[in-house]
């Protein structure tokens, strides 16, 4: 493994890694504020404790969350010198405001954890939505961030380095409104299919206890609507990148040649060197239509983009189908809860809907993953697009490939640590209607 | 005063807080792993509870030291991670582990074997991460990092082990942990109204505030040969003497204090000496971010980012200085003798 393909490795790995807990703080502490809130309204001790240990899992997940981001703020140095060298300037301002988001989101979960006796129902209530907040506004500085990476702007380019740097206008690049929007929908609709999936499951393995189906109710509260939406944000984020990162679109729909009445190629494995999709289903004007919105509308195809500067066709294309599956799959079931909640039916009495729930809960996480590939390895070979290479931004030091391994090992580790806490606290929730925990034991 | 000169000293001023704050975490971790005796387990229980709601909130000063740098002085950062990459992949390791190890241990669920051994692992990595975050200052206080330069390229051990793996980076790497230790203990002095417990942490105290003063001298012994720049600074300008002197006097009084059972002198004090030796340094080495070259000036992004980080600065402050407040007040005000009862 060379050194660049190794701290590719090592990024792709930590990113992977960090996002999952991003994502979980982003959209967690909603369900624990709504948890609390309708105890406070309604004294059903259920909720308070339903609070608690979404309380409970936002400290755990938050916490690795926390420290694989300082590992990934250092990172950005430790195997991209250059990159930070050229961008530091340009793109620092979202990263600091960050700092501070994310700064604010630690001190009131501190409140919010230890808080329960110590401040009052208004303070601790406001501590929440704090934490929920800030978690939110973290998320979309650095998609910001990397979303300058994709549509590069306030900056002139002399001689190799930029100079008149314009930060405020490096935040604002083309890419950033639709990848902030796509990215803050997709914490939402994950982590609230990914929750309501596993209570769907505990019911119906018949624990019919009250605290599943509240938590089922506002685990589908957070995710079903964010699911519903994010088409729409996908199709508003497809347009973007067909104007901008032609390279990039052609690589997700496979289109080797351009040309009017595109078609979307759903599957298949696009073949670099024969120039043309196997085994994959056309649908004809679709491309043209979802990019430009117009059947006639001619596309930028891999043809005009000089081979060098192709990204991995397989990858690329093959992810961004898989998310494209799942998101739908969601939309579709976040339809129904719609449905089955304008009829005021009980979620957990229809055996069919909690399947679907189930199926749904790990995709939103697999479209997160798959969409940052599609986003990442779409823009190689540059790590600014079309301003500097990857290849050229990567640590002058050898060795890369072994402490990638170091790092791969502590993921590969808490991964596994992370999986037995958290199934360790599903496990050990109330088994039958009216039997929870003693509320007070909180972290 | 100019903008980067700002932003180097509010750099500076983060490194503080994390020091102070995030470096007690670290030194309760220490004793933790070095809890004895009959009250060993109420240690270990005081250390968590100390600790617990203030944790995340400490660790972010590190995140907003580092976003500050290289958004501020993006040619310093790029020219610090690259040599000292291994000791501060290291430190990110033990990082990690520590911050995961105190999460699964706290909220991980029962008092069990599973707790225990997480225990373990956030004692052990308090141990290095200290050391390596202290040889990488080390290293780059004593300009080896900004000569790594003249190294041969494909020399990997002048360019990669040498500018960190010397004895003064390594004499700083023992003082940071000793500081760290001896600040969370006179901190745990005044965390419990136990009388025994407190004064388990108060000889604790005592013996770190004494390794503090050897690691100090041996620092300075070692910056002879191997960081001249660094020597000069600390001891051949004229301002650089009474500091010395006074920074002497305060760590004198804490141990002092410390010895007449003084606990909130003894933490003032404590909190004096580490900043003044953390200031003392920052002063030795200006006007250089990286010496012996590399100066605030040249190392600065365009003022542009300069101003708008000032601006997101006094912005951010506004929130967060509120907030540290709030959060310090609830958790470490001085109702908290009744709220201890309730965990």
């Amino acid at each position: 493994m060379s050194d660049l393909l190794a701290a590719r490795f090592q990024m792709a790995m930590s990113l992977a890694f960090h996002i999952i807990f991003a994502v979980v703080g982003i959209a967690m502490p909603v369900m624990m504020v709504v948890a609390e809130h309708r105890w406070r309204r309604t004294g059903d001790p259920v909720y308070l404790d339903l609070a608690k240990r979404w309380a409970r899992g936002t400290a755990i997940l938050f916490a690795v969350g926390a420290v694989s981001g300082t590992v990934l703020s250092f990172e950005l140095g430790l195997l991209w010198p250059t990159f930070m060298r050229f961008a530091g300037a340009i793109i620092g301002m979202p990263f600091s405001l960050e700092g501070f988001a994310f700064f604010t989101e630690a001190i009131f979960l501190g409140v919010y954890l230890y808080g329960w006796e110590r401040v009052s129902a208004r303070a601790h209530l406001f501590a929440g939505a704090m934490v929920a907040a800030s978690g939110a506004l973290s998320g979309v500085f650095v998609v910001t961030a990397n979303a300058w990476m994709n549509t590069p702007t306030g900056f002139d380019l002399v001689n190799g380095a930029p100079v008149n740097v314009r930060p405020v206008a490096a935040m604002l690049s083309a890419a950033a409104p639709a990848q902030v929007l796509h990215m803050t929908l997709a914490a939402y609709a994950a982590t609230g299919f990914a929750v309501a999936g596993i209570h769907a499951f505990l019911i119906l393995r018949g624990r019919r206890a009250a605290f599943h189906r509240h938590a089922l109710t506002i685990a589908l509260l957070v995710g079903a609507p964010a699911a519903v939406l994010q088409p729409i944000s996908g199709d508003y984020a497809a347009a973007m990148v067909a104007r901008h990162q032609p390279a990039k679109l052609a690589a997700m729909e496979s289109l080797f040649h351009t040309q009017r009445h595109a078609p979307i190629v759903l599957g298949g494995w696009p073949d670099a060197s024969q120039r043309r999709t196997r085994f994959g289903v056309p649908l004809p004007y679709a491309l043209s239509l979802l990019a430009f919105h117009d059947p006639n509308a001619t596309v930028t195809g891999l043809d005009s983009v000089p081979r060098d500067q192709w990204p991995n066709l397989p990858a690329v294309h093959l992810s961004f189908d898989v998310m494209v599956a799942c998101g739908t799959y969601m939309a579709i079931v976040g339809l129904w809860t719609a449905w089955l909640a304008r009829r005021r039916t009980d979620f957990a009495r229809s055996q069919r809907f909690l399947l679907a729930v189930v199926i749904g809960a790990p995709l939103g996480f697999i479209a997160i993953e798959t969409g940052w590939t599609v986003t990442e390895l779409g823009r190689q070979p540059w790590i600014i697009y079309g301003v500097l290479r990857t290849a050229d931004a990567v640590t002058p030091m050898p060795g890369q490939p072994w402490r990638t391994g170091v790092f791969a090992l502590v993921y590969v580790f808490l991964a596994i640590v992370v999986t037995v806490l958290l199934s360790r606290q599903i496990v050990r929730s109330p088994m039958h209607t009216g039997e929870f925990r003693t509320p007070g034991g909180g972290a | 005063m100019s903008a980067a000169t700002v932003l180097a000293g509010t750099l500076v001023v983060a490194l503080n807080a994390y020091v102070l704050l995030g470096g007690a975490d670290f030194g309760g971790g220490v004793w933790d792993l070095l809890a004895r005796g009959p009250r060993a387990e109420s240690q270990r229980q005081l250390v968590a509870q100390a600790i617990g709601p203030v944790w995340e909130a400490n660790h972010v000063w590190l995140i907003l030291a580092i976003v500050l740098l290289f958004t501020c002085f993006p040619a310093a950062f790029a020219r610090i991670v690259v040599p000292l990459n291994l000791p501060l992949t290291g430190m990110l390791i033990g990082i990690v582990l520590r911050g995961s190890a105190f999460a699964f241990r706290g909220y991980g669920g029962d008092r069990d074997a599973v707790q225990r051994r997480w225990g373990r692992v956030f004692a052990m990595a308090s141990l290095v991460t200290p050391l390596l975050l202290g040889t990488t200052l080390g290293a780059v206080a004593s300009g080896a990092v900004g000569g790594v330069a003249t190294a041969a390229p494909g020399d990997f051990a002048a360019r990669y082990l040498a500018p960190w793996l010397a004895p003064f980076p390594l004499s700083v790497g023992v003082f940071t942990l000793a500081c760290f230790a001896f600040l969370a203990a006179t901190y745990l002095t005044l965390e419990t109204t136990d009388g025994p417990l407190r004064d388990d942490f108060r000889r604790r105290a005592l013996a770190s505030g004494v390794a503090v003063g050897a690691a100090a001298l041996a620092g300075l012994l070692a910056a002879g040969p191997a960081a001249p720049l660094m020597r000069h600074g600390l001891l051949g300008s004229g301002w650089a003497l009474p500091f010395q002197l006074a920074t002497g006097v305060v760590a004198l009084t804490a141990l002092g204090a410390l010895v007449w059972r003084r606990y909130a002198l003894a933490r003032r004090c404590a909190v004096l000496q580490v900043s003044l030796v953390l200031w003392g340094w920052a002063w030795s080495q200006y006007p250089y971010v990286v010496p012996p070259d590399l100066t605030i000036e040249a190392a600065a992004a365009p003022t542009v980012t300069l101003r708008l980080v000032l601006a997101a600065l006094v912005l951010g402050a506004l929130v967060l200085v509120p907030s540290l407040f709030y959060l310090f007040r609830v958790f470490k005000g001085s109702d908290r003798r009744s709220a201890v009862s309730h965990q």
